[in-house]
């Protein structure tokens, strides 16, 4: 309608002459994904180890040559000491400590069988499991090795394959999740800050006692943001790809389409927002909050899987959960339409869902 | 819909808004008639704003009725604003847009044409003479431009009703006077024009009006005959009367 | 002084008076750390897997029945071809897949090594590499258990996981969403004082009278720390009782670094609530849109050191960064100020200079 498009057009010009909200547009959302890309990681590597060595033979030498020269673990300590190697855990400076027994060599050279002691400190939870699972890797290698000198022969040949990122890059999985939280961000704060900035003005008044409708309003309102947050969501995957060098294997038109969608919810929230506080600063709070819940439990940093099974039901109405599924999937690894289909469907429930919601909350005189 | 409609345009019956157990608006009856510039006066706080809003579809009163141009305002909300202008006592236009660009934007919400617009809009800003600052982003104007500019917008879209809250306060005499001259104008032309005020020599202007007194209408009619009935020499004293509080 | 008293119980008086508001204030963490410490884990579990096995035969079937004995590998799918694993993965369905090759117990037994693959969806890095690693542990597990070799070598390695023996990683992230939900409920303690004072106009009516601005904002914190200290207590119970989270250290250490937390984060809001209202809106703007660097930051999700030198050093400036430390080490090492008295002494200079700067910004106000 006409009207629609004459007060679009009176956001579009507010958004323009506004360079507080431009620069939390365009510049913000790069800087945050440019930081959160390099903050956002589990990777492992070069994890310090204390290596307490009472064998000092070939094998035991041969064996932390293998640990140093992984990629995974660096020697930050050596000694005769137990107690200098608890130390060492104790206070943070290595995260693992290797001992071997002194008569490792002449064990393996005898029985063909000797112990080993890993002391992983666990503090940081599933990166130990990660930890050691590099740690036993080596050492059964080695294993294969000698056995291999024994003239034994492995009869099952293992092979790894990492598809989809074989380089271990975490930024390939943060990015595309990193691009939707700020897409979020955005869409959401900037709708619930914009409408409760004119109820603070007043200006939302004068509007309520001209003829225009909620729907109307609320129409006029969304266009210019939504359109943004596509910008936003362009620009903020042109970086990704240029900078962090983030793989695009599925269709674009999928992402921008499934994202047409999940805007709407993002912004459908915010208007909700704005109905329910008086003040600009109020509604950065409460907006704060929402976000918060929703990014860590949509699977953004943690992995859904690992959550409780009664927060993953949860997780299902958390729409950013759905997004995040259907990035990394279209991105990463190159899905389909058919591939997303059950996040994508939900997000179209929620879109409608939201936007009924709001929109009825939405009320252009008090009660 | 009563033939009465033709006749008053604003007819309030026993209307009442209450805030919790604070009583903004206490059973307030009056009716303004076709082409009639009806001064709605009080001191602050004495519910003006409230009533206006109601009778203006912002707020829904808790009691009583009302209708405007026809419209009953609790249940044709919506009704009422398609045939009434509205101007508030703060000023709630853009800020950041032109002087230009407000008018077109309501101009466009009350589906006026693209001519109408640009046709009106010439005329308002000639009236007002604020052709020279047509296109200055309205932050940058002076106050009384900006009342001006939030006067024109509210009789645009030629309403059958504008409801003018506080207009000239803070604005310079010359300034006041072009405003009433554009009031009687509008009057004239049969728009009815409801007006509050805190200038008691403005309540003069008025073809009738209202004192209301903590949330009551304390006295209703003509400025001449109020001041003879209540024996005052002017509408302040009147005004002085009524409002102080009884000791 | 009796200025000052008097500031302080119109301030609690305040608090006291508005129940709702102070219900949330102390429950609004705990619920967080509920919901939270439930939903931030890194333990992996289960992992989904498919099996392709062109030529099931008993090797294959008993490597098969390994793997599902595992209790570590929930099977969604068997296929003959590797076609299936594709959709599996880009659906989610599946996190790795496991491949024989066609023939396998016959080239195995013809010693002719029989070649397995292990596919990861490494889209998530370490689940990849642990999906392989699990794998690996179950065919090595098995190849040794058949012993046809006795010239094979084994090396055992005895893993001993401390300080926190469960792996559980609630027991690493629940002591940084504790100053992460602390955090939060500062800054709403602040914006509530703050809203007051903006709404009734009081706090310009504070700077012209005889109280000193050090005295104002003293006024304002002191009695916002002892709720604070309420939802220390609260969280610290929770992580306790419903994560199980141990406590090795003194838990008055830990209360005392809580409130000096607590301190520094009420003393930012403070500083931010100094500044002219156009300013804090500003400055409110930068808070929530910081909001994520601030909780990535902290080394409350993401450990610190697999992040760059520059953001490391970024990371230094953010208070909850040094109390997720102090909380971790007092928790679940049992370390006390002998370790942490640097950690400790950083979060005091923090609070002070916090303080003299809201200071400054009264004074400032105050000469406008």
């Amino acid at each position: 309608m006409r009207r629609i498009l004459f007060l679009a057009r009176a956001e579009v010009l507010h958004v323009v002459r506004d360079r507080a909200t431009l620069a939390q547009v365009l510049i913000v959302p790069i800087l945050q994904l440019l930081v959160l890309s390099n903050a956002a990681t589990f990777q492992i590597r070069d994890t310090p180890t204390y290596v307490v060595d009472l064998d000092l033979s070939t094998a035991s030498r041969r064996l932390i040559e293998r640990f140093a020269s992984s990629g995974h673990f660096r020697i930050a300590g050596r000694s005769a000491s137990a107690n200098l190697a608890d130390e060492a855990l104790l206070a943070g400076d290595v995260t693992m400590a290797l001992t071997i027994p002194h008569d490792f060599e002449a064990m393996l050279v005898g029985t063909g069988a000797a112990p080993l002691q890993l002391s992983v400190n666990a503090e940081k939870g599933s990166a130990a499991g990660i930890v050691q699972s590099y740690a036993a890797s080596i050492v059964s290698a080695y294993a294969a090795e000698l056995t291999a000198v024994r003239g034994g022969a492995p009869r099952i040949d293992l092979r790894m394959r990492s598809w989809y990122n074989p380089s271990l890059n975490y930024t390939h999985y943060m990015v595309p999740g990193i691009l939707v939280a700020l897409v979020t961000l955005i869409g959401t704060l900037l709708t619930a800050q914009n409408i409760a900035r004119e109820k603070e003005l007043g200006t939302l008044e004068q509007l309520n006692v001209t003829p225009i409708t909620r729907g109307q309003f609320i129409a006029a309102k969304l266009l210019p943001f939504w359109t943004l947050g596509l910008i936003d969501l362009a620009i903020g995957l042109l970086v990704g790809v240029v900078v962090f060098g983030v793989p695009v294997r599925g269709s674009l038109l999928l992402l921008f389409g499934a994202a047409a969608i999940y805007l709407v919810v993002a912004l459908a929230i915010g208007l909700w927002i704005s109905t329910i506080v008086e003040t600009q600063q109020q509604a950065m709070f409460v907006t704060f909050f929402v976000m918060n819940v929703y990014l860590l439990m949509s699977g953004l940093f943690t992995p859904i899987d690992s959550m409780a099974p009664w927060v993953q039901t949860v997780s299902l109405v958390n729409p950013v959960r759905h997004f995040v599924t259907i990035s990394r999937a279209v991105l990463v690894k190159g899905a389909g339409v058919r591939d997303i289909a059950q996040p994508l469907a939900t997000l179209v429930v929620f879109a409608v869902v939201t936007l009924t919601l709001a929109v009825r909350q939405y009320s252009k005189r008090t009660a | 819909m009563s033939g009465a409609a033709a006749d008053a345009p604003i007819d309030a019956h026993d209307l009442t808004r209450r805030f919790g157990s604070f009583t903004a608006v206490d059973r307030v009856t009056f009716e303004v008639k076709r082409g009639e510039v009806f001064g709605f006066l009080g001191a602050n706080g004495a519910g003006k704003t409230t009533a206006i809003r109601m009778l203006t579809g912002l707020l829904s009163p808790s009691g009583g009725r009302a209708t405007v141009a026809g419209h009953d305002v609790a249940r044709d909300a919506e009704g009422v604003k398609r045939d009434i202008g509205y101007m508030s006592q703060r000023f709630s236009l853009y800020e950041d847009l032109t002087v230009r660009e407000n008018i077109r934007l309501y101009g466009g919400i009350y589906d006026l044409s693209d001519r109408d617009i640009r046709d009106r809009t010439s005329r308002m800003l000639g009236r007002l003479g604020l052709e020279h600052a047509a296109d200055a982003l309205v932050r940058a104007i002076p106050l009384g431009w900006r009342q001006k500019l939030a006067f024109s917008v509210a009789l645009l879209h030629e309403p059958r009703v504008v409801f003018l809250d506080e207009p000239t306060s803070g604005v310079d005499p010359i300034t006041r006077r072009q405003f009433w001259e554009l009031i009687y104008e509008a009057a004239a032309a049969g728009t009815t024009v409801l007006v509050t005020t805190h200038y008691m020599d403005e309540a003069e202007y008025c073809d009738r009006i209202s004192i209301m007194v903590a949330g009551r209408i304390a006295a209703l009619g003509a400025p001449a005959e109020l001041k003879q009935r209540f024996q005052t020499p002017s509408i302040d004293d009147l005004f002085v009367r009524l409002a102080r509080p009884t000791p | 002084m009796t200025a000052l008293a008097g500031l302080i119980r119109k301030e609690v008086y305040h608090i006291l008076r508005d129940r709702r508001t102070l219900v949330v204030i102390v429950a609004l963490p705990v619920l967080q750390v509920i919901l939270f410490g439930y939903a931030i884990r890194t333990d992996v579990d289960r992992v989904r897997i498919a099996v392709v096995d062109p030529s099931p035969d008993t090797m294959t079937l008993a490597l098969r029945a390994r793997l599902d004995a595992a209790g570590v590998f929930e099977i969604v799918k068997v296929s003959p071809t590797m076609d299936a694993i594709e959709p599996l993965f880009r659906r989610g369905e599946a996190q790795g897949a496991i491949v024989f090759e066609p023939d396998f117990a016959e080239h195995a037994g013809r010693g002719v090594p029989a070649s397995l693959l292990i596919v990861a969806d490494a889209t998530e890095p370490n689940t990849g590499s642990i999906v392989q690693a699990y794998a690996s542990a179950v065919v090595q597990a098995f190849e040794q258990e058949q012993a046809a070799h006795a010239r094979a070598v084994r090396i055992t390695p005895a893993v001993r996981m401390r300080f926190n023996p469960t792996r559980r990683s609630s027991n690493l992230f629940v002591p940084g969403l504790m100053a992460f939900v602390l955090t939060i409920v500062s800054s709403l303690m602040t914006a509530i004082s703050l809203t007051r004072e903006k709404e009734t106009g009081t706090l310009e009516a504070l700077l012209v009278s005889p109280l000193r601005p050090w005295q104002i904002i003293a006024g304002k914190v002191a009695p916002y720390v002892v709720v604070g200290f309420a939802s220390v207590v609260g969280v610290i119970v929770e992580a306790r009782l419903v994560f199980g989270v141990p406590l090795r250290g003194s838990a008055t250490l830990l209360l005392a670094e809580g409130v000096l937390f607590i301190l520094v984060s009420l003393s930012l809001g403070i500083l931010i609530s100094a500044r002219t209202s156009s300013q804090r809106v500003a400055m409110l703007g930068a808070l929530v849109g910081t909001m994520l660097p601030t909780m990535l930051l902290s080394g409350f999700i993401f450990p610190i050191e697999s992040m760059p030198a520059p953001l490391r050093a970024v990371s230094a400036v953010v208070p909850a960064r040094w109390f997720v430390l102090v909380a971790r080490s007092v928790m679940l090492k049992g370390t006390g100020l002998a370790y942490l008295w640097p950690a400790t002494l950083i979060l005091l200079v923090m609070a002070v200079a916090l303080l003299v700067a809201s200071t400054r910004a009264f004074h400032e106000r105050l000469e406008a």
